[in-house]
């Protein structure tokens, strides 16, 4: 059978189930695609031989019908997620050489339920930029590119790796982490479905800490069904992760029957911004009519602190990135530049260790949270926090969900935006007050622009109600029906 | 706000991160702008404000595991990435003279 990795993932484990082809056969195409895909940069480390061993287990497991929910997937797993004896990076120079001696409760979930590893994915340095730019391994390329240009342009970040093998047909889905949109935005720039459930949904144990009040794991995939499917592996109480939340998890796939006559979306006024193209604003608009056709309600909404939000993040995520990433010390994780003294032997290595947009945000952190500025910075930018939740929470009392889109601009190429990190962080501003508010979100391609660059329609839902947004984005796929590829140009490079 | 020169040569110390007199330019001028940036938030009124520090689900308390040992006997794996070790231990540049 040709082609068998375009196929979804629950198209594969149907195919699979059937018996169409063998676990064997589906890796040994993953593998070829992998292979053929790396002018794209996908992966900073493949586990081929790991996973062609693993589908003989999964072939058996098959054979005597003993299946589990993701058995002989193959998935790839953003750099940030700790697996045991495999090297996890963080696309860091100070992690290059770092081999975990656990597993994460995310990816151990995954392989418990039968999923197969690929390999660990590119992303910006410890999931640090919006465009995959910031990576010691270089970027991962975007498999889109702009209708009559040859110029390669970004996948978005940091899940940018997770965001383009899925678009390239490397593995049937993946896994990333979202700390303001880094799982949306890659997935608007891509063509394919992100989705971040709420805050303490999945453990973060495990995973490399960014900013732990605002990380969280979520999925890649190429519909919203196989979204589905992997939240009810990924999500689970995890005793290691005190904001693991132990609330009752639903079976997120029988959600997405669900009907969505009667309930109320919410379009946000805030959100028409200057600078938005009206590319945006149509599908925007298309977005609310296939609501509407379906027996949804849309309501103007009003989040009148969400203007701030962006400001908000850009001092809490910092702060909290200091304090975590002061354990690379040159001392525990491998990466030491060697000195008479242990001060500069810290600041030689971290200097070294750590790239541009790493440093400059450990710093901000650091002035932020500073004795004198505390206060001013830090306090503030929580309060503020407290009045954009509460903005949600308002609104929630009379919709059952948000429509939005998920980025102001189609993907952009290499260097736009890196002289100026404003202006990059500037691509994040309808994802970010989401995670502020640890809410749930998912992004859903919906269409191209004039360039024939994908975009995406963003869905915000009520904390633990991942099911009425899931059903949302079914009506809106199927609507959309967005059936476009990329080229695939790099198997000619 | 503007950071001058001195500012991030201190923020840099506190940082423990060695910058050389080149960078502390261009931190200087990419720090400021921002700063500037984030000052739009003193625009937002929040004197009868509580801040919150996590978007942990409202009225859950954190859990907490009981006090007692659940796992250990790792000190090989916990050592096994450091750069430098001797006999189990960490080793780092003489602190104390």
């Amino acid at each position: 059978m040709e082609d068998i990795t375009k196929l979804s993932l629950h198209q594969t484990r149907d195919a699979l189930n059937k018996k169409q082809f063998s676990c064997k056969e589906l890796i040994a195409s993953h593998v070829k695609e992998m292979e053929s895909s790396r002018p794209l940069n996908l992966f900073i480390t493949e586990t081929m031989d790991h996973a062609i061993k693993s589908a003989e287990i999964s072939d058996n497991n098959i054979k005597i019908k003993k299946q589990r929910n993701l058995e002989g997937l193959p998935f790839g797993i953003k750099d940030m997620f700790c697996t045991k004896n495999i090297k996890t990076t963080a696309s860091s120079k100070m992690l290059s050489n770092f081999v975990p001696s656990y597993e994460s409760t995310v990816t151990k979930n995954l392989w418990n339920d039968g999923a197969i590893l690929l390999g660990k994915l590119n992303n910006d340095e410890f999931a640090m930029g919006s465009s995959n730019e910031t990576s010691f391994f270089g970027p991962t390329k975007n498999p889109w590119k702009s209708n009559g240009s040859k110029n390669y342009i970004v996948p978005g970040g940091s899940s940018g790796g997770s965001a383009a093998a899925v678009a390239a047909n490397v593995g049937v889905a993946s896994i990333g982490t979202d700390t303001g949109g880094s799982i949306r935005q890659p997935a608007s720039f891509t063509g394919t479905v992100g989705f971040k459930p709420t805050y303490g949904r999945c453990s973060r144990w495990g995973i490399i800490a960014f900013a732990s009040s605002l990380d969280q794991a979520g999925t890649i995939t190429k519909n919203v069904k196989d979204s589905a499917i992997i939240l009810n592996s990924i999500c689970s109480y995890d005793p290691k992760d005190s904001t693991s939340s132990n609330k009752l998890i639903p079976d997120f796939e029988k959600s997405l029957e669900r009907s969505v006559k009667g309930k109320k979306v919410g379009v946000p006024k805030e959100f028409y911004q200057e600078g938005i193209s009206e590319e945006i604003l149509n599908l925007w608009d298309n977005g609310k009519k296939w609501l509407k056709e379906s027996g949804a309600e849309i309501v103007d909404i009003s989040l009148p602190h969400i203007k701030y939000a962006l400001p908000c993040y850009y001092i809490i995520a910092p702060a909290e990135a200091s304090s975590n990433l002061a354990r690379y010390d040159g001392v525990k994780f491998t990466h030491r530049v060697e000195a008479d003294n242990i001060n500069d032997m810290y600041e030689l290595t971290r200097s070294d260790g750590f790239g541009e947009e790493v440093k400059r945000r450990i710093m901000v952190g650091t002035y932020v949270l500073s004795s004198g500025y505390y206060d001013a910075y830090y306090l503030k930018a929580q309060k503020v926090r407290a009045l954009i939740t509460e903005d949600f929470k308002n609104v929630f009392k009379d919709i059952d969900a948000i429509l939005t889109p998920s980025t102001p601009t189609s993907a952009f190429e290499f260097g736009e935006k890196m002289d100026d990190p404003l202006s990059m962080y500037l691509n994040d501003v309808f994802t970010v007050p989401v995670n502020l508010a640890g809410l749930p979100a998912m992004s859903v391609p919906v269409g191209l622009d004039k360039n024939m660059l994908p975009l995406g329609l963003q869905l915000i839902g009520k904390s633990f109600d991942e099911e009425t947004i899931l059903s949302f984005a079914s009506v809106i796929e199927k609507a959309a029906n967005f059936k476009h590829s990329p080229k695939e140009w790099w198997k000619n490079e | 706000m503007s950071i001058d020169k001195n500012l991030i040569r201190k923020i840099a110390k506190l940082s423990r991160i060695s910058v050389s007199e080149d960078d502390v330019k261009d931190l200087s001028e990419e720090l400021s702008k921002i700063l500037e940036w984030i000052e739009q938030l003193s625009q937002v009124d929040t004197n009868e404000v509580e801040p919150i520090f996590s978007s942990f689900e409202e009225g859950a308390e954190l859990k907490k595991r009981k006090d007692e040992v659940a796992d250990g006997g790792y000190r090989e794996n916990i050592i096994a990435n450091a750069p430098k070790t001797k006999e189990g231990f960490f080793i780092v540049p003489k602190i104390v003279d």
